[in-house]
């Protein structure tokens, strides 16, 4: 099922998530064991055509929202709350079903890749499974949007550098013109450059229609590229602001924490909190 | 007494072309240094170099007036890597990781791990407390060591602003009060400008003031 | 960091909700299940060794009037041809088989410990060396090589355990080798020598605690081989002595009677040898999702 299959309106929301929670089951010592609620409470909504930025400290649980919402949870962990796509409630089975089709993860890195085939069978893969017409001519194009020459068709993964891995990796994702894409993490370890190119990536998937949560703890790179910035903090998500509110000293952002998180750039008062550990 | 690189050059085995090439660098005790460029600059492995996890292939590095590999005892000066998770021994909980850096066994009397580690992560292992969490604990580690001289090489660069700043204030809290010099790596120029005393920048192996 | 570890770190702090009706919902969680296998496999085959063991003198009698009955409930197994009785004969068969199995897999796995720790701490030549006599031996049909070393040695049990150990330990070499080289190039074994260890310190401290559990689990999985192994050697008439009660003799024993419809000599030995494999693999397995850290709250 593709965008199309959907059948997004611009009114409704692609991605309506309201207050997701995760808890999962741990062994301590010995049978003994506990629940860890790690969401508690997290609500998001992207319409097509945006980007809406999910930003937190490392360890808010933002990961586990991108995994929760295709279905994707280990089997030690329960998820519960209201996803909805296209303005359809569906369950975990149900997401599962789409994930890869309308609804896609960008992973945080390359080794999502099968090691053992041809980066050129593995977009055409994803192209088939995603009912294109003709799968080679949609992956030769996924990957030349992407700014890859037909060349790299031919290469294993292990041949491509970090940058190029990544951007196979969205051409696997954004193959199948998905309605929702869901990218996690998709900056650390790269060079500004790269940071720079895998944002306009994005931003180019929501213009051509789709609607787009950016995952990250770099708000800085999130600024550049979204439209709405949701801020998430043990768990949940605490507020939403506008990206034009991320200016100055900050007065125009109401919630404390999200007025902390700017004030804390560097360049913008590189301020700490105030004990150890209170960041996170 | 500082650390000296003095007109060093590296090129990784089997690679073709220098690494770094003829670059000569001075940490004074005391003194924050950024080292700023794109990335495969070489400023990465000017920091190895210097923290003698790599041997130059030719000039030489000088650690207050003695090697950079001591035969014997810790090195004076110490890397702090930027993914912490690498850095630790995946079956090790937090307290033995500390612990390798003081054979005493009373790292947790130190002042500076207090400040920086909270004794609820010391049974964890590292894969369960978070990025910001376990790089404080690497940052410990290191300064567990008793060094003179610290390379922190991009480590905040996975962090979330409030987590980065907390980490810096505390690290220049203890650069401060020890005198100690810091060799920062970052291509993060906005960071640099806010810790850094002086800024070096890199290109093509080589250094511009 | 992986994204799932990232969400559970955090919230992994003392004081968060864990009431008991909470972790019930969740049913019983895997670590019981596996422990549960895990200790019931270990209780039948410890039981069968120690059966084999009480058997030992008294499976051999034979009692030629009730030869080669079908099973029964006196005898579940039957009899074969001198009316010994077959269950009997079998569990000291499978404990002869354990005892072979155990000692050639330990045997094996020594071995593949320490050309693991030669090719890794050894450097580039030691490297090369036990490279080449890994593909040697991966590239020698498996059971030729088996019968010319048993063979060679005369035969018997010892010679059984012998070749079984020689011919087994390539594989677990080559897991262990690339897991220590992956340890020993990893950024923590940088940070312990700059930290002023030395190389003992990193081979005891680092190296050695993430070979053992890949050790015990593969010495545990070349167990099933090796009783295999023996089992066809014996039945070939190159391993055990025929006179003892080995599976592979009984096997073999049974081919003479098989065409005259005594089915039950051949296939109720040879499934009890197939449950014991498959126990053994069992606990292999279930050891391994055991200690493995990744798995470690699951």
């Amino acid at each position: 099922m593709n965008r199309r299959e959907l059948d997004v309106s611009v009114e409704s929301a692609a991605l309506d998530v309201r207050d997701l929670r995760v808890a999962f089951v741990q062994y301590e010592r010995g049978l003994r064991r506990r629940v860890v609620e790690a969401v508690r409470g997290m609500t998001l909504s992207a319409h097509p055509g945006e980007v809406v930025a999910l930003v937190g400290a490392s360890g808010a649980g933002k990961s586990l929202f991108g995994h929760a919402v295709l279905g994707m949870l280990p089997p030690n962990a329960r998820a519960t709350g209201e996803v909805r796509l296209g303005g359809r409630l569906l369950d975990e089975a149900a997401r599962r079903r789409l994930a890869g089709r309308g609804l896609v993860l960008l992973p945080q890195g390359g080794s999502y890749l099968d090691p053992t085939a041809r980066v050129g069978a593995q977009v055409r893969r994803a192209a088939r499974l995603a009912g294109r017409r003709d799968p080679a001519a949609a992956a030769r194009e996924a990957l030349a949007e992407r700014g890859l020459e037909a060349g790299v068709e031919r290469l294993y993964p292990h041949e491509l550098s970090g940058g190029m891995a990544r951007r196979v990796v969205g051409a696997v994702a954004g193959v199948g013109d998905p309605a929702v894409v869901i990218a996690d993490e998709p900056t650390p370890g790269l060079h500004p450059e790269a940071v720079a190119a895998a944002l306009q990536g994005l931003r180019r998937t929501a213009d051509g229609g789709a609607a787009v949560v950016l995952i990250t703890h770099d708000l800085r790179g999130a600024l550049g590229v979204s439209d709405r910035v949701v801020v998430c903090r043990a768990g949940s998500t605490v507020d939403e602001a506008a990206v034009a509110d991320f200016a100055g000293d900050g007065a125009g952002l109401a919630h404390p924490y999200t007025r902390a998180l700017w004030q804390a750039l560097p360049g913008h008062g590189f301020r700490a909190p105030a004990e150890p550990g209170a960041a996170s | 007494m500082s650390l000296v690189l003095d007109d060093v050059s590296y090129r990784y085995p089997r690679v073709a072309g220098w690494a770094v090439r003829g670059a000569s660098l001075v940490v004074a005790p005391g003194e924050v240094v950024g080292l700023a460029g794109p990335s495969g600059c070489g400023k990465s492995t000017l920091g190895k170099l210097a923290c003698g996890v790599l041997v130059p292939a030719e000039g030489r590095v000088v650690v207050d007036d003695g090697p950079a590999r001591p035969r014997r005892g810790a090195r004076l000066v110490q890397l702090v890597h930027q993914d912490p998770v690498a850095a630790m021994n995946p079956r090790w909980r937090v307290r033995a990781v500390l612990d390798e850096a003081d054979p005493t066994g009373s790292s947790l009397a130190d002042p500076v791990v207090g400040a920086l580690v909270e004794t609820g992560w010391l049974d964890r292992y590292p894969h369960e407390i978070s990025g910001g969490e376990l790089q404080r604990v690497s940052l410990a580690r290191a300064l567990l060591a008793k060094p003179t001289y610290l390379v922190a090489d991009e480590i905040s660069a996975s962090l979330d602003p409030l987590t980065q700043a907390a980490l810096w204030r505390d690290l220049l809290g203890v650069v401060r009060e020890r005198g100690l010099g810091v060799l920062a790596v970052s291509h993060d120029a906005a960071l640099l400008a806010e810790v850094a005393d002086r800024v070096v920048s890199v290109g093509g192996g080589t250094l511009a003031v | 960091m992986t994204a799932l570890d990232e969400g559970v770190g955090a919230t992994t702090r003392p004081g968060e909700p864990a009431g008991p009706d909470l972790v019930a919902r969740f049913g019983r969680g895997r670590r019981s299940r596996t422990l549960w296998t895990l200790g019931l496999a270990l209780v039948v085959v410890l039981a069968v060794a120690v059966a084999g063991q009480l058997l030992q003198t008294s499976a051999g009698d034979p009692d030629l009037p009730s030869r080669l009955q079908p099973p029964s409930p006196v005898h579940p197994f039957g009899t074969d041809r001198f009316g010994q009785d077959l269950l009997q004969r079998t569990l000291v068969g499978l404990r002869l088989s354990l005892l072979v199995g155990t000692s050639a897999a330990v045997l094996s796995g020594a071995l593949a410990l320490l050309l693991a720790l030669v090719a890794v701490v050894g450097g580039r030549v030691a490297e090369a060396v036990v490279g080449w006599l890994v593909d040697l031996f991966l590239a020698l049909p498996h059971l030729v090589l088996l019968i010319l070393i048993s063979f060679a040695l005369g035969g018997g049990t010892l010679a059984v355990v012998i070749a079984v150990a020689v011919t087994h330990w390539p594989r677990l070499t080559r897991v262990l080798i690339a897991t220590g080289r992956e340890s020993a190039g990893a950024d923590h074994v940088a940070i312990s020598r700059a930290l002023g260890h030395g190389r003992v310190h990193v081979a005891r401290r680092h190296l050695l605690p993430h070979l053992v559990p890949h050790l015990t689990v593969g010495t545990v999985l070349l167990f099933p081989h090796a009783i295999l192994h023996e089992a066809a050697l014996s039945f070939l008439g190159l391993g055990i002595d025929p006179g003892e009660p080995a599976i592979g003799i009984l096997l073999a024993d049974s081919m003479r009677s098989l065409s005259a419809g005594h089915w039950w000599l051949a296939v109720l030995p040879g499934l009890a040898l197939l449950v014991v494999v498959k126990l053994v693999d069992t606990i292999g397995n279930q050891g391994r999702a055991l200690l493995d850290p990744r798995s470690h709250h699951l």
